[in-house]
């Protein structure tokens, strides 16, 4: 499997940067030689690890993706056969396709469905109102079931023959949906089983990104006649940039991610086709196709890159302002 | 792969993710204790590598029986071995999927010395790998106990490499008083079973449960299909890749398929073997194509014994139905065993008759593979299941275990299952097969 870069959180500010004037004017002479091992070591520890448990491993997922090696013996077992992977995934494996589709429409919906509802639950639930504590961890507790609970919840509303949905919309015989086995529906199933942890996810986010808004800003708002949505719109949100990258972001990866849920359903088969089941499936277990399954974590680490990069890229410019 | 999940106790879809993150974290945990050298207290995990003193006293266990009624049974055979011979066994056990799902990183880690696996291409592959230890020796003083299906069965060319314990048939199964009140007959011909599924559908009834959200069931019905209208050695060949998948065999195969998936439950993809086995059990179906252990989903007494089963009808005289599937269940020694003379005493051990009898005294949905064990305590079922072994001209392993699991698992489940969606594109299925039978077997360098 390869570690998708998880873009960090912008740090806060450290130490609060009021340091004493002329301690600054000072401060070549204060670092001793232990200051400067201490400094040292400081960054290429991290660095280190970064380097072994990150990249290292995304190197060789890259460098197994042109081979065909079955998972068995050592590196005189491993064949190298070029882009035979690649051409057989884009050519000759149904799978791959649907898996794209899907990817990008969890990401559509993510992005246009879950995410915004997220944002206006928390918007409702960031007022004082009465019991809200309550509807806060209802809404975030989808985010703390085990998946392995949530895939058994949603299985029980899904089924066909003792469903509840089925039940509730009152249909017999032949006339049940099959709400997990039919790939035309499955995917929009799960879609909303997936949703409904997100929202609570993001919902939690934004509580905390809301609650650092100056309520002074608000109340100019208020005062120069501005409607709660002028509001929102044209005060809070502009105040909670960096939250709305982290939530873009976190969606963005989120999508890229999805996995767990599908895998518990049907092992992302049938209409559930997810590039992470996909890379699973041909990898761990008996299958153990570890070439091809690393040439589509490869084209899943190529996908994430495309959005990771600009992100970070805008968050390097903003430390250089 | 997700093979049959015998005996399951829970669905089998749920341990799935929990069995992926715990294969992760043995492995890790392994690698860290050896780094920590912590190998009194993972004992059970694999022995330590202090030098493998080949003395016979003592051998270790990874067995794949976490399941409470097979653990019984197991740990029956190995304090009798233990007594009988002196000889410590020290298991290792974990739950089936995981133990199924781990297995490379296993036997190229620390495996034990002993571990349970299957017999057919499934053990095949990880002997041609060099990862299995040569059983020959002793196959020569179990050999009595066994049918030469079995032998054949257990070996990789003219070594044997595996010891059977269990196994058990894959039939049509019904319930004896829903065809004594309703006046069916058990179908002897192609025409009889038509006939048969007409009259269950004219009487408000499904003629065959099915459920395939497993993805392994379908292969069950694929199988027989096959072996009646092509051949048990064709079947063979074909599992092997010696055959192309879009030619006309196939094709005929996924036509009479067709014809008959009207008969079965409609969305079989999203319905689990469990649910399937449910509407057999509540009479809303009349059969069921699956393996014995759809026993499981019987509750014991009255139901379980109302369980009966035939053997699929002949599709094409020339051919008849002598062939089945009955997939064997057996255990295995690694390459490189720290103490080869215990684990082999241990192997001839779960080869006797005694080992068989124990195994069997607690597990009502299989048959002792042994020749000789008692029989005495067989239920009907398994009585008429080991005749139907006993006289089955060939007996087949099941497509997971008799084809490349790679090939199982990522091309024939989707295959089958795009299928039983659209019944109607059966080229589209076709060419599936025989791009994914193209890339995967391929000379192995």
């Amino acid at each position: 499997m390869t570690a998708t870069p998880v873009a960090p959180p912008p740090a806060p500010a450290a130490g609060g940067g009021a340091r004493p004037r002329r301690r600054r004017r000072t401060r070549l002479q204060l670092l001793t030689t232990t200051d400067r091992v201490v400094l040292a070591v400081m960054v290429a520890v991290p660095a280190l690890i970064v380097l072994c448990i990150v990249w290292l491993p995304t190197l060789g997922t890259v460098l197994l993706s042109f081979t065909g090696w079955n998972g068995i013996g050592g590196l005189d077992r491993v064949n190298f056969v070029g882009t035979d992977n690649y051409e057989a995934i884009t050519t000759s494996y149904p799978p791959f396709w649907t898996a794209i589709r899907n990817n990008v429409l969890w990401l559509a919906v993510f992005f246009l469905v879950a995410t915004p509802l997220g944002m206006f639950l928390a918007v409702l639930l960031d007022r004082d109102l009465k019991g809200s504590w309550f509807y806060r961890s209802s809404i975030y507790l989808p985010v703390v079931l085990s998946l392995a609970l949530a895939g058994f919840i949603w299985q029980l509303i899904y089924s066909r023959d003792q469903g509840l949905l089925n039940v509730v919309l009152g249909l017999e015989g032949s006339d049940r949906v099959d709400w997990y086995g039919d790939p035309s529906v499955n995917i929009w199933a799960v879609l909303v089983a997936a949703s409904w942890r997100h929202v609570g996810y993001i919902m939690l986010l934004y509580l905390a990104g809301l609650k650092s808004v100056d309520l002074a800003l608000k109340e100019a708002a208020a005062m120069d006649g501005a409607s709660e949505t002028r509001t929102f719109f044209s005060v809070v949100f502009p105040t909670l940039a960096p939250i709305n990258v982290v939530v873009l972001v976190i969606t963005v990866i989120e999508s890229l991610r999805a996995f767990d849920l599908v895998w518990v359903v049907n092992k992302g088969r049938n209409g559930l086709e997810l590039l992470s089941a996909l890379v699973t499936a041909n990898i761990v277990g008996e299958a153990s196709l570890v070439g091809f399954g690393s040439a589509i974590a490869t084209i899943l680490f190529a996908i994430a890159m495309v959005f990771v990069v600009p992100y970070l890229g805008s968050i390097l410019r903003e430390e250089r302002r | 792969m997700p093979t049959h999940p015998r005996p399951a106790a829970l669905p089998s879809r749920l341990p799935d993710l929990h069995a992926l993150q715990s294969a992760f974290a043995r492995r890790s945990l392994l690698r860290g204790a050896g780094a920590v050298g912590a190998v009194g207290a993972l004992s059970a995990c694999g022995s330590d590598d202090a030098g493998g003193g080949g003395d016979g006293e003592a051998t270790t266990l990874g067995s794949r029986f976490g399941d409470e009624v097979p653990r019984a049974a197991e740990d029956a055979v190995i304090a009798a071995f233990t007594e009988a011979s002196g000889i410590e066994v020290t298991p290792n056990v974990q739950d089936n999927e995981t133990f199924q799902e781990s297995i490379n990183s296993y036997l190229q880690g620390n495996p034990d010395d002993v571990f349970t696996w299957f017999a057919g291409f499934r053990g095949r592959f990880f002997d041609d790998q060099g990862l299995v230890g040569d059983l020959t020796d002793v196959w020569t003083d179990i050999e009595d106990g066994f049918t030469p299906a079995f032998k054949e069965a257990s070996s990789n060319g003219d070594k044997q490499i595996l010891v059977p314990v269990l196994n058990y048939p894959w039939a049509v199964f019904y319930r004896k008083s829903l065809f004594e009140e309703n006046g069916y007959t058990v179908p002897e011909t192609r025409d009889d079973l038509i006939a048969l599924c007409e009259q269950v559908q004219a009487d408000g009834l499904v003629p065959f449960a099915f459920g395939d959200a497993d993805g392994w069931p379908a292969m069950g019905t694929f199988d027989i299909l096959n072996m009646r209208l092509n051949g048990y050695d064709f079947h063979i060949s074909l599992m092997a890749g010696d055959e192309d998948w879009d030619g006309d065999e196939v094709r005929a195969v996924f036509e009479e398929w067709a014809t008959l998936l009207p008969f079965h439950q409609e969305d079989p993809v999203g319905r689990t073997w469990q649910d399937a086995a449910a509407s057999l059990l509540q009479k809303e179906s009349a059969m069921y194509i699956l393996g014995m252990f759809v026993g499981e989903q019987f509750p014991e007494g009255e139901e379980r014994d109302d369980l009966d089963f035939f053997t699929f009808p002949a599709l094409d005289d020339e051919i008849g139905n002598g062939a089945l599937d009955a997939p064997i269940d057996g255990y295995m020694m690694v390459a490189d065993p720290q103490d080869e003379a215990a684990a082999k005493d241990f192997l001839r051990f779960l080869g006797s008759k005694e080992a068989g009898e124990l195994f069997l005294a607690e597990n009502p949905n299989n048959i002792a593979a042994h020749l000789e064990a008692d029989t005495s305590g067989y239920s009907a079922l398994q009585q008429k299941a080991a005749e139907l072994i006993g006289s089955a001209e060939n007996i087949a392993q099941f497509l997971d275990r008799d084809t490349r699991p790679d090939f199982a698992s990522t091309i024939v489940i989707p295959a089958l299952q795009k299928f039983l969606q659209d019944p109607e594109d059966i080229d589209g299925v076709l060419t599936d097969l025989q791009a994914g039978k193209e890339r995967l077997f391929v000379e192995e360098g």
